[in-house]
């Protein structure tokens, strides 16, 4: 049960003040022309305020576009091993939805599934999320579809939700208390009431149980290569995603040293499943595409017990083509229901 | 005619199986729609929020497979066509591409020279605000230059939306992806990108058609179209020549003539 609290607008500032003091650094959303992104921030008036999302994912905070796995030398009749150690500076992401926040959690699934990643894991348990529910919708947003909502609290420290004197803040993990406990006195205790008039209403696009339940027989149907057919097979949609986790390792090394590199990939590219004889068991742009919906909505509760999706939306709005995957998937939900 | 009458027409009379145009998307934007059916023409739209270059799909091993393709085309759309026959990537005989008259009225171009025809009645002169933006990065110094693109490139995640976006990099095998050797650095660190995005201009340069779709494909707002934009604009200014103005064009950078006015080159 979460400790409630009333947090002013004013208040904001002291508390960013209180987390840099505490040797904290604060990412935020903030503007790039008409765009919102996540920087680094030192004060709450650099934060975005007027945002659904920003367009890349927070997942970067803990699974950055590339990093350094090792690195080696070659000297004569021995090779030197050097580990990387993951700059995993105490980070509190501030203002990200709660959507996003719930996806570091099938991020983690992934991460410590029959290996713990150390890289991860290290970034993890140095970052605090402080989230701000939602009073704003886009036609790309289905959180409430796969399980969310706009004031869901899941991978949240601290989740804020706006109201007419600033935020009610709902402290929610120990990391919430230790962030609490730098500036108490801007806590003021509050009454539980009210919170969802305070939320955005959004209405659930279909119904994901049956979804899961229905793919598997639809594995072989037309529907894939339809829907894929404007599909340009880009990787825009996985590496703004908060919950899509898959990387390739390259090698990058001349003939005295080395060094080994990890990095996004994506299940869209034509290459990522292509083998070394040259076939290719995801042939076409409908395979691959399928190979996303089914990897979120069937292998991931399969393999996980959750979803791989949150609902955000941002794939939808990174699309070039407009691939919108509320809209697939509720086309996807009638066909498992039709005979 | 309008464009729902014709494309019905064209997909009743099978003189083609598709007809990829643009239909309504996700908050009013305008995307990609492949008709192949005449009962189902009525979604088609084409307006001034259709800004996709749909060339993009015809060389798409997907798309070949459907059959012959009426192609509705911005001013853009037609260049990237005809380049493409010029690099014998298409032939006039598998397209058909629609366009509009100075009376809104849609017109097929069944021909490569109806279709430079028809563009010799347009302007092929870039938006004015990349216009803008290039003159801004002309009158930089090499070293703000630099730094202007070290800041915009370090954001880039190589998503390859701007190459896939881009009607003229159909390459089966893109030099990206090649792994024996390999010849650019695959993950996305500041000289995986700077080569990546060097090489893809260079690879553009004079055979950009200006649609500026990888520019409106990026998901971090790069404005990355400005790159080839100036390498299309230098080889004009150099030998001459527009991409996309004809389907019979030597390319500039690997066209050799005896009578050059260079004369390192004889």
């Amino acid at each position: 049960m979460a400790d409630l609290y009333q947090l002013s607008a004013a208040s904001l500032d002291a508390l960013f003040t209180a987390l840099q003091g505490d040797g904290r650094r604060i990412l935020a959303p903030t503007d790039r022309d008409g765009r919102s992104e996540l920087n680094p921030v030192h004060s709450a008036g650099e934060v975005a305020q007027d945002y659904i999302q920003t367009s890349l994912s927070a997942k970067e905070t803990v699974f950055p576009k590339v990093e350094q796995l090792l690195s080696y030398d070659l000297a004569p009749g021995r090779v030197e091993l050097a580990g990387a150690t993951p700059r995993a500076e105490p980070t509190v992401v501030f203002g990200i939805r709660p959507c996003e926040a719930g996806g570091f959690q099938a991020l983690d699934a992934v991460f410590n599934w029959d290996s713990r990643d150390a890289f991860f894991n290290a970034r993890m348990a140095n970052l605090a999320v402080i989230g701000i529910g939602c009073t704003r919708k886009d036609d790309a947003c289905f959180c409430t579809s796969v399980g969310g909502g706009p004031g869901d609290t899941k991978g949240s420290d601290i989740l804020l939700t706006p109201n007419p004197g600033g935020y009610l803040a709902e402290v929610l993990t120990d990391k919430g208390r230790a962030i609490q406990a730098l500036a108490p006195e801007l806590f003021a205790p509050a009454e539980a009431a009210g919170k969802a008039a305070l939320l955005v209403d959004v209405p659930a696009a279909f119904d994901q149980p049956a979804l899961t339940a229905g793919l598997p027989a639809l594995f072989d149907g037309p529907l894939w290569d339809e829907q894929a057919l404007r599909c340009i097979g880009c990787g825009a949609c996985a590496f703004v995603c908060p919950t899509c986790v898959c990387f390739d390792i390259q090698e990058e090394a001349d003939k005295q040293s080395g060094r080994r590199l990890r990095s996004w990939d994506s299940c869209g590219s034509s290459q990522f499943t292509l083998h070394a004889s040259g076939h290719n068991p995801r042939a076409t742009q409908g395979a691959r595409w399928r190979q996303r919906v089914y990897h979120k909505f069937s292998y991931y509760p399969d393999r996980y017990g959750q979803l791989g999706c949150v609902g955000c939306g941002k794939c939808t709005r990174a699309c070039p083509v407009d691939m919108n995957l509320k809209e697939h998937l509720v086309e996807a939900s009638q066909a498992t229901v039709e005979p | 005619m309008d464009l729902n009458g014709k494309a019905k027409e064209l997909l009743e009379a099978g003189d083609v199986k598709v007809v990829l145009g643009f239909e309504p998307g996700t908050a009013g934007v305008r995307r990609p729609a492949f008709v192949r059916k005449a009962g189902r023409t009525g979604r088609l739209v084409f307006d001034a929020a259709c800004t996709q270059n749909l060339a993009s799909y015809v060389t798409r091993k997907e798309v070949k497979r459907l059959g012959k393709v009426a192609l509705v085309a911005r001013p853009t759309t037609l260049r990237a066509l005809l380049q493409l026959m010029a690099e014998r990537q298409i032939q006039e005989q598998d397209i058909l591409p629609l366009a509009l008259d100075a009376a809104g009225q849609v017109v097929e171009l069944p021909t490569a020279q109806a279709i430079e025809e028809h563009l010799a009645l347009e302007s092929s002169e870039i938006p004015a605000r990349d216009r803008e933006l290039l003159d801004r990065l002309g009158r930089m110094t090499r070293q703000e230059r630099w730094d202007f693109w070290q800041g915009e490139l370090s954001r880039c995640v190589k998503c390859y939306a701007c190459r896939n976006s881009c009607p003229m990099c159909y390459c089966e095998h893109c030099t990206m992806d090649c792994n024996r050797p390999q010849w650019v650095p695959v993950p996305s660190h500041g000289l995986g990108n700077l080569e990546y995005h060097m090489v893809r201009s260079m690879h553009l340069a004079g055979r950009c058609v200006q649609c500026g779709d990888c520019g409106r494909a990026c998901p971090v707002g790069i404005p990355i179209h400005l790159l080839t934009f100036n390498a299309e604009e230098t080889v004009h200014a150099q030998f001459g020549q527009r991409a996309g103005a004809s389907a019979k064009l030597d390319y500039a950078l690997s066209t050799f003539r005896p009578d050059d006015k260079e004369t390192f080159i004889r």
